[in-house]
């Protein structure tokens, strides 16, 4: 059995599939956890509508909320409001700089920017140099952009603000 | 239930499936792309893009699933439907033909899910503004994309912007499905669903034209012509691209990963 206050102790150690350095409550999409008797209940926001680590995340919650002591685990999906890289604790932002992929800027800030001719600045994650230049618009992961730096030459992703 | 309550149902879910079919014909059409991009970053690109909306299509047709209440889950509504059944726009299923027109489609298609998204947002069904809301985010990304490779082709090399306007002049036509009226969509946009597509029009195209301008591409007049994808009437492509969606659900019934 499990108080919620456990849960979400067990549940700060589930890394993120795609981006192992930070847990599924640092990058904000568990939203709530409630513990009654021997249920866990944890209500989950999806990052991207099509992001194939949904799955693989729900299966993660629930075998380590297992693992740890709680008999029925049950996982519910909720869309609104919607996710937003708004919500990755400030010190999760600092753990992907450290380890290679720029952080999102706040989402209000992409929002102004106009549909055309518009690529946002980003800091190399590498050496902190701003001269960088956008490579692909996409990344090897729905939620990331490509980006190089032209003073130490290295590529570098970057976690787009959505 | 009495008959008018039956129809306002049946136009709520013709209106739902709109959405959803539009947005996994599309899907599948540019998941077309995936190893064949001109450059790896934009194969990537395209096939994100194709992601997005067929994560769309899953939220809407689970969503559509239990609108229509006969036990029908996201797969049976999109793998064993037959072709009239499918009220995706036409423009969605034409062939990709090269890079440009691929992503011109892209950027007028995006256009009209921002508007379509930002209008239903304030839906009467509260699943469908969720989607909405979550929806908008990506279909951002796809434009900005998207347009940016309009403009950059457009007002490219003679070759390229050859193409662009051949593209434009082949697909211009489509887009006037987006805002026909028919009877799905006052009835939408009178329980409060969402918006009939005429409502879109002038905001849609105050988005759209200052690109094809900076593109330095014509924009086509208007002609008489009209597609009815969304009604079910479909183009000679859809079985094609249906008959290879299908394939592994028919072949194999019930089968998973």
């Amino acid at each position: 059995m499990l108080t919620a206050e456990q849960a979400w102790d067990v549940l700060a150690r589930v890394a993120d599939p795609e981006i192992p350095v930070i847990s599924v409550t640092e990058l904000g999409i568990v939203r709530e956890v409630r513990a009654e008797s021997e249920a866990v209940e944890v209500v989950v926001t999806p990052t991207y509508s099509g992001c194939p680590a949904t799955e693989a995340i729900e299966r993660s919650i629930v075998d380590a909320l297992r693992e740890a002591g709680a008999a029925d685990v049950r996982v519910q999906t909720r869309l609104a409001p919607a996710w937003t890289t708004d919500w990755i604790a400030p010190e999760a932002k600092e753990k992907l700089r450290r380890y290679g992929i720029a952080p999102p800027g706040a989402v209000a800030d992409a929002r102004a920017l106009q549909p055309i001719g518009f690529v946002p600045r980003v800091d190399c994650p590498l050496c902190g140099s701003r001269n960088t230049e956008r490579l692909s618009a996409f990344g090897a992961t729905a939620c990331k952009a490509l980006y190089r730096c032209r003073d130490c030459r290295e590529p570098f992703e970057h976690f787009k603000p959505i | 239930m009495t008959t008018t309550a039956t129809a306002a149902d049946a136009a709520h879910l013709d209106y739902v499936l709109r959405i959803a079919d539009s947005a996994l014909i599309l899907g599948q059409r540019l998941a077309e792309w995936c190893g064949h991009g001109p450059v790896i970053e934009e194969d990537i690109a395209l096939t994100n893009t194709a992601l997005d909306l067929i994560g769309q299509a899953r939220l809407l047709l689970t969503h559509a699933g239990h609108l229509e209440g006969k036990g029908r889950g996201e797969d049976a509504l999109a793998f064993l439907r037959a072709e009239p059944e499918y009220r995706s726009l036409t423009i969605c299923e034409l062939p990709n033909e090269d890079f440009g027109r691929t992503c011109l489609r892209n950027c007028l298609f995006a256009a009209f899910q921002m508007q379509l998204w930002q209008a239903l947002a304030s839906s009467s069904d509260a699943q469908l503004a969720a989607i909405a809301g979550k929806s908008i985010k990506e279909a951002r990304y796809h434009l900005q994309h998207a347009s940016d490779w309009t403009v950059r082709l457009g007002d490219g090399t003679e070759e390229s912007h050859g193409r662009m306007q051949r593209a434009l002049d082949y697909l211009w036509p489509y887009t006037a499905e987006f805002f026909s009226p028919t009877a799905t969509d006052q009835q939408a946009e009178a329980a409060g669903i969402g918006p009939a597509g005429s409502s879109l029009a002038a905001a849609w195209e105050e988005s759209v034209v200052p690109v094809l301008e900076v593109a330095t591409l014509k924009v086509p007049a208007r002609t008489p012509f009209l597609s009815r994808g969304k009604e079910g009437r479909h183009s000679e492509h859809m079985g094609h691209l249906l008959a290879e969606m299908q394939y592994l659900q028919r072949a194999h019934p019930g089968g998973t990963w």
